[in-house]
């Protein structure tokens, strides 16, 4: 019984065709990492997941909610669905605990004396215990980024969304948010995440899919697939990227 | 026979009358941002038809002169037979203009907002006002100080027009001292100095404003 289910999608972009008939499954703690080229949908894919984009045609179901043809309850669907965002986008003018607090209180209706406990929890869980007063511009950028993990943990989500989460941080801050998701991996979360840390996508991951012009061109065990690429793309896209 | 003004006499009538332009330029800013609020709301609202009504409305009162609205508020509303004073007609020109203007600084600040503001807020789960409450406003809100009390500078100004229709303010009272006293360049010189003494303060708070909240982010 699959977690997320993804069949028969598409995408347009006005007249760009961005997404060509997406078939997903994921199962319950699985890691799904997806790789590509620029251009090649593996965002866009992410993004419909929650709704950030809306869906032309197909069926997503996560844990029961679905979406056909893009109609469906996105309140309700969202409330599966955390994510982590390239950029962190923390809301500045609220403290870390605040950030984490918002949600729980705002859309499930928490009292907030427990809306802080779990704030609390989350922030420990990410290593952040001492920064629940902090504000965002007083943190550095992984710091940021583990709050925005916190924040969407606290929402108890079926399935983690992470876009390309450390993209966007300097080079000796990315391990330690790294480390936050290996340890949720260990703990049987499920995460898809758009990745070009190809490494960690191996592993951690136990699933890789290349998209490539719109469509899942190969996937399978993260291993076996960076090994032995079975399309000359992939095989392409795994040279460039090493060579990098 | 003559009546002699003196210099004080002058200064006296004007400072009287600078009260007027005060409690003009306060009831059209407090009520003009209260109108310009409900319009900033239907201007950013899903609703079509609300967005366009309030994009006509701020259209027409950025498009057209301040004295034309006041003309239009003044003899349209005793055409329609209602009797108007100068002074109702005064404040309600003044506080729809402002109420336009206000609600298109808002807006900007509204969209000043990062768009990721908006998905990270949206993956939450939150609704569209619970997005707007907790988290898109209260950032605009810190936007919108400096604008806001920049603009006010020109409400107060904007009084000067209502002299036209007969509102005993600062600029009428000039006017009429003037004629009285044959020292047009005096009086009008006092009356100048007295605009600048009520919009200085506010431009220069504007300033300062501006300064700490770009610093801040």
């Amino acid at each position: 019984m699959s977690l997320v289910k993804i069949a028969g999608l598409h995408k347009h972009f006005g007249a760009n065709h961005v997404l060509k008939g997406i078939d997903l499954d994921v199962a319950r703690g699985d890691v799904v990492a997806l790789i590509g080229r620029s251009g090649s949908g593996k965002s866009t894919l992410l993004r419909t997941i929650n709704g950030l984009e809306s869906i032309d045609k197909g069926e997503l179901v996560v844990d029961g909610t679905a979406l056909h043809d893009g109609r469906g309850d996105l309140r309700a669907l969202r409330q599966k669905v955390g994510m982590v965002f390239q950029q962190f986008n923390l809301f500045p003018h609220l403290t870390a605990g605040q950030n984490v607090m918002l949600a729980p209180t705002v859309v499930k209706g928490t009292p907030k004396p427990e809306a802080c406990d779990i704030a609390k929890e989350m922030l420990l869980k990410v290593g952040l215990s001492d920064k629940f007063d902090s504000y965002p511009d007083q943190l550095s950028g992984g710091q940021q980024q583990r709050v925005a993990i916190a924040r969407a943990l606290a929402m108890q989500p079926k399935v983690l969304l992470c876009d390309e989460i450390t993209s966007a941080l300097d080079p000796e801050l990315v391990s330690e948010v790294l480390a936050v998701v290996r340890q949720l991996a260990t703990e049987g979360m499920t995460l898809i995440m758009v990745t070009h840390e190809m490494r960690f996508a191996r592993e951690v991951g136990n699933k890789l899919i290349f998209m490539h012009h719109g469509r899942i061109h190969e996937s399978g065990d993260p291993k076996t697939v960076f090994a032995d690429p079975q399309t000359p793309e992939l095989a392409n896209f795994v040279g460039a990227v090493q060579a990098a | 026979m003559l009546v002699q003004f003196t210099t004080w006499d002058i200064v006296r009538n004007l400072l009287d009358a600078a009260k007027w332009t005060l409690a003009l330029s306060l009831i059209a800013f407090v009520l003009g941002g209260l109108v310009g609020l409900a319009i900033l709301f239907a201007r950013i609202s899903k609703h079509r038809a609300l967005q366009a009504a309030t994009k006509a409305y701020i259209e027409v009162f950025q498009g057209t002169p301040l004295l034309m609205q006041l003309f239009i508020v003044f003899f349209g509303l005793s055409l329609a037979g209602i009797d108007v004073s100068p002074w109702l007609a005064a404040a309600a020109g003044l506080t729809l203009f402002t109420s336009a203007y206000l609600a298109e600084i808002w807006r900007g600040c509204v969209d000043a907002v990062p768009k990721g503001q908006w998905e990270a807020s949206a993956t939450l789960a939150l609704s569209y006002t619970q997005q707007m409450r907790h988290v898109i406003l209260p950032q605009a809100l810190r936007i919108a100080i400096a604008p806001t009390v920049g603009f006010s500078v020109q409400v107060v100004k904007g009084t000067a027009v209502t002299s036209i229709i007969g509102f005993t303010e600062l600029t009428k009272t000039g006017s009429m001292l003037a004629n009285a006293t044959f020292e047009p360049f005096v009086v009008f010189g006092l009356v100048a100095a007295g605009y600048f003494a009520l919009c200085y303060p506010l431009s220069l708070y504007a300033k300062r404003l501006e300064r700490k909240f770009h610093v801040a982010r």
